[in-house]
């Protein structure tokens, strides 16, 4: 079975809702995250601001953190490996990567770009 | 006959003081504790109020930690700081990450956990133990809370509710509790805390008032809005009921009439609670002894006279002068709740639209009484109110549609899901008090803003969310990237701070003006609320003494605090009104009659 960790920036919470502005691209990504976990794929998420300890356990991303500062988040790892960096990626390319057949995917490609500069649950968004 | 000792007397082991700002919560709350002690009880004061004045009012140096107060037997007290539990909370989560993780990762963590909400829950977490400790193993046989004012205690009181029910109908378990979510361990605990509130053999609330329409009105809201909670067994205490000495001073007579009328016709909530009766004084109830007698109905309304006669300071209208030549600008009133920011907020909207100048006037208050007060329209003044829960709506619509074109069902119902989050709400509020602030570009507007502690979250929020948007420079609302710019430019936004002629309103307003300043936002005048000084032909002993007592406050305040100050009378009648309002800024009075 595949797993992938997502190891994101300090947000209030995985879909950003609490941003001054909601970040599309948050949002669907929480509903990628669940729709994933319904294809029988395990998703871990660990937000940096709530479990800053998996991000020093994970040899991985304490030396990317380390090498390239919190800018290389969010990480994706697909087991163990990773894959992104840097922004989240689409439906298809993790279901590909998680081995799934693509055109199970019930929504069309996402090709919006976010639209908000910030990342949902902005840093310092006064929100949390 | 004594108030406070029948109020002691059958005490619950738990009792909340609730009321607006200003309303005596503080006085009482001690008066009560002491007396619980006096009877020989073992008690703990706690205030959870941002600008707690326990330790002026007791006259002893309070922390987080409970702290015996002399001259009393039996009573500790302490402070909830809702910022230094927000300190603690961050440097619990922070501390063992900042040698193992990159400065830059640290900073975002800390940065991340240094708003609102942080300091809602983190104030919240150190509530719950309180209530929580008062039930297993405390040494204490009662605590007394003297909650922050009424708005800040409804959410307070609100949220165990709120979370509660958050985290019984979150299906996918990916919860928006924003920092929270370290907390989720705790359900148990937050449930403990709304059972013992809505537990009538554990729980009492004291709703303070005093004898007027407002605090009233606004007591029986705040007494649906408890018992609409579960929680009901709640008593009203009537503070400062004046009762004039004769019958030839006209202030005296129309206030006594006033607060008798007041309480004829008490909110239907009210009229089903236990009431008590506290005497307005001519002392301030500052210090334990004075705290003992504060319930007692005695003689000491045998004052000495006053003779000296100070004159007032400078009326609302003066600062309305200068307001008015630049044409447009944000109007920010500002100050404890009670005060009196809703009546100056409108007053100075009433005389600028009288003036011939298109007004908003609008307010960020939950608890507002805009409609009430203007009593009718006025021409060229426009009222808007920020409603928590409208705006709240409005903007999860906002973006339900705006992220609905990338989301299928499962995305939808999920993010609706976590939109319930109770940060949504403040989040819904700063961006309207941002729009609101926006429209003073155009025109005046005069914004009553939220009590104290709510205000400076929100302007807190303001700044750290000024950094991250300068940074990012992402697709944030105009009004919203110029927030903070417009409060620090004086020349687009006045910050009018509102206070009472008496001691701890003062001292009150003089930590929100340096909590202001240090936000690099300097307020432009002060006024001086609801002074007997200012007032026309007092007599009436009481009120004279009072009125000599007020001018080493009004004094402080000229060399201390402001350059700018308007001294504002109390009226016969209540300011309600576009004619009474008028009266109120132009603050015209005979002369007192000396001797």
């Amino acid at each position: 079975m595949t797993r992938i960790d997502v190891f994101d920036p300090p947000l209030c919470c995985s879909s950003g809702v609490c941003g001054p502005s909601v970040d599309p691209q948050l949002a669907a990504f929480a509903a990628d995250v669940q729709w994933l976990t319904t294809q029988g794929v395990e998703v871990v998420r660990h937000n940096l601001a709530q479990v800053p300890q998996d991000f020093v356990t994970n040899e991985t991303v304490r030396t990317l953190l380390a090498d390239h500062g919190d800018g290389c988040l969010p990480v994706v790892l697909v087991n163990g490996e990773v894959r992104h960096q840097g922004a989240y990626p689409r439906r298809d390319e993790l279901a590909r990567e998680s081995g799934l057949v693509v055109g199970v995917s019930p929504t069309k490609p996402r090709i919006r770009v976010s639209v908000t500069g910030t990342g949902g649950c902005a840093p310092g968004s006064g929100c949390c | 006959m004594d108030t406070i000792a029948a109020l002691a007397a059958n005490a619950t082991r738990v009792l909340f003081f609730t009321g607006k700002g200003g309303v005596g919560k503080t006085s009482l709350a001690c008066a009560t504790a002491i007396a619980l002690a006096d009877q020989g009880r073992r008690v703990l004061l706690v205030s959870t109020d941002p600008a707690s004045n326990l330790d002026e009012v007791l006259g002893v140096r309070l922390g987080s930690q409970p702290t015996p107060v002399p001259g009393v037997s039996g009573l500790d007290a302490l402070n909830i700081d809702p910022e230094a539990a927000a300190r603690a909370y961050r440097e619990r989560v922070v501390g063992p990450y900042r040698a193992l993780l990159p400065a830059s990762a640290v900073a975002s963590i800390e940065e991340q956990l240094s708003g609102a909400c942080t300091v809602e829950i983190a104030a919240f977490d150190e509530f719950t133990s309180i209530l929580a400790g008062a039930r297993d193993g405390s040494p204490h046989d009662h605590v007394v809370f003297d909650t922050a004012p009424t708005g800040h205690t409804l959410r307070l009181l609100a949220l165990p509710a709120a979370w509660t029910g958050f985290i019984d109908t979150n299906t996918s378990g990916t919860s928006c509790l924003g920092p929270l979510a370290g907390l989720q361990g705790k359900v148990q605990t937050y449930r403990e805390s709304l059972d013992a509130l809505r537990d009538g053999a554990v729980t009492t609330v004291v709703l303070v008032t005093r004898p007027e329409r407002g605090p009233l009105a606004e007591a029986g809201r705040t007494s649906e809005e408890l018992t609409a909670l579960g929680i009901t067994h709640q008593r009203l205490i009537v503070n400062g009921l004046f009762h004039a000495s004769g019958v030839d001073d006209p202030l005296a007579t129309a206030l006594a009439e006033r607060g008798r009328l007041a309480l004829d016709t008490l909110p239907a909530a009210l009229q089903v609670q236990p009431r008590l009766d506290v005497p307005l004084r001519a002392w301030a109830p500052m210090g334990v002894d004075r705290l003992r007698s504060l319930g007692q109905v005695g003689d000491d309304q045998v004052l000495p006279r006053h003779d000296a006669v100070p004159a007032p300071g400078a009326p609302l209208s003066a600062l309305i002068d200068e307001c008015a030549a630049t044409g447009r600008g944000v109007i920010l009133t500002m100050g404890k709740g009670g005060v009196g920011k809703t009546t100056i907020a409108a007053a100075i909207a009433v005389d600028l639209a009288s003036r011939g100048h298109d007004v908003l006037l609008s307010t960020t208050d939950p608890a507002a009484h805009l409609g009430a007060t203007l009593e009718g329209s006025v021409p060229r003044l426009r009222v808007t109110r920020i409603d928590p829960v409208e705006e709240t709506r409005a903007y999860t619509a906002e973006v339900m549609a705006s992220a609905s074109p990338d989301l299928d069902d499962a995305g939808r119902a999920l993010l609706e899901e976590d939109l319930r989050s109770p940060c949504t709400e403040e989040i819904a509020v700063f961006r309207a008090f941002a729009r609101t602030v926006d429209e003073g570009a155009a025109g005046f507007v005069v914004l009553d803003t939220a009590p104290t502690g709510h205000t400076l979250l929100l302007l807190d929020a303001a700044q750290a969310y000024h950094r991250e948007v300068s940074r990012t420079g992402g697709a944030v609302p105009d009004a919203v990237r110029a927030l903070l710019p417009r409060l620090r430019d004086a020349t687009y936004t006045k910050v009018v701070l509102v206070t009472l002629p008496e001691a701890t309103p003062v001292h009150e307003a003089a930590h929100l003006q340096a909590d202001l300043v240090r936000a690099g936002i300097t307020p432009w005048a002060w006024v001086v609320n609801q002074s007997v000084a200012a007032a026309a032909g007092v007599t009436d002993p009481l009120l004279r003494d009072r009125a000599a007592r007020e001018q080493p406050f009004i004094d402080e305040v000229l060399a201390r605090h402001a350059t700018r100050v308007a001294q504002v009378p109390v009226l016969p009648d209540a300011p309600i009104g576009r004619e009474k309002l008028l009266a109120l800024a132009q603050g015209a009075r005979a002369p007192m009659p000396v001797g």
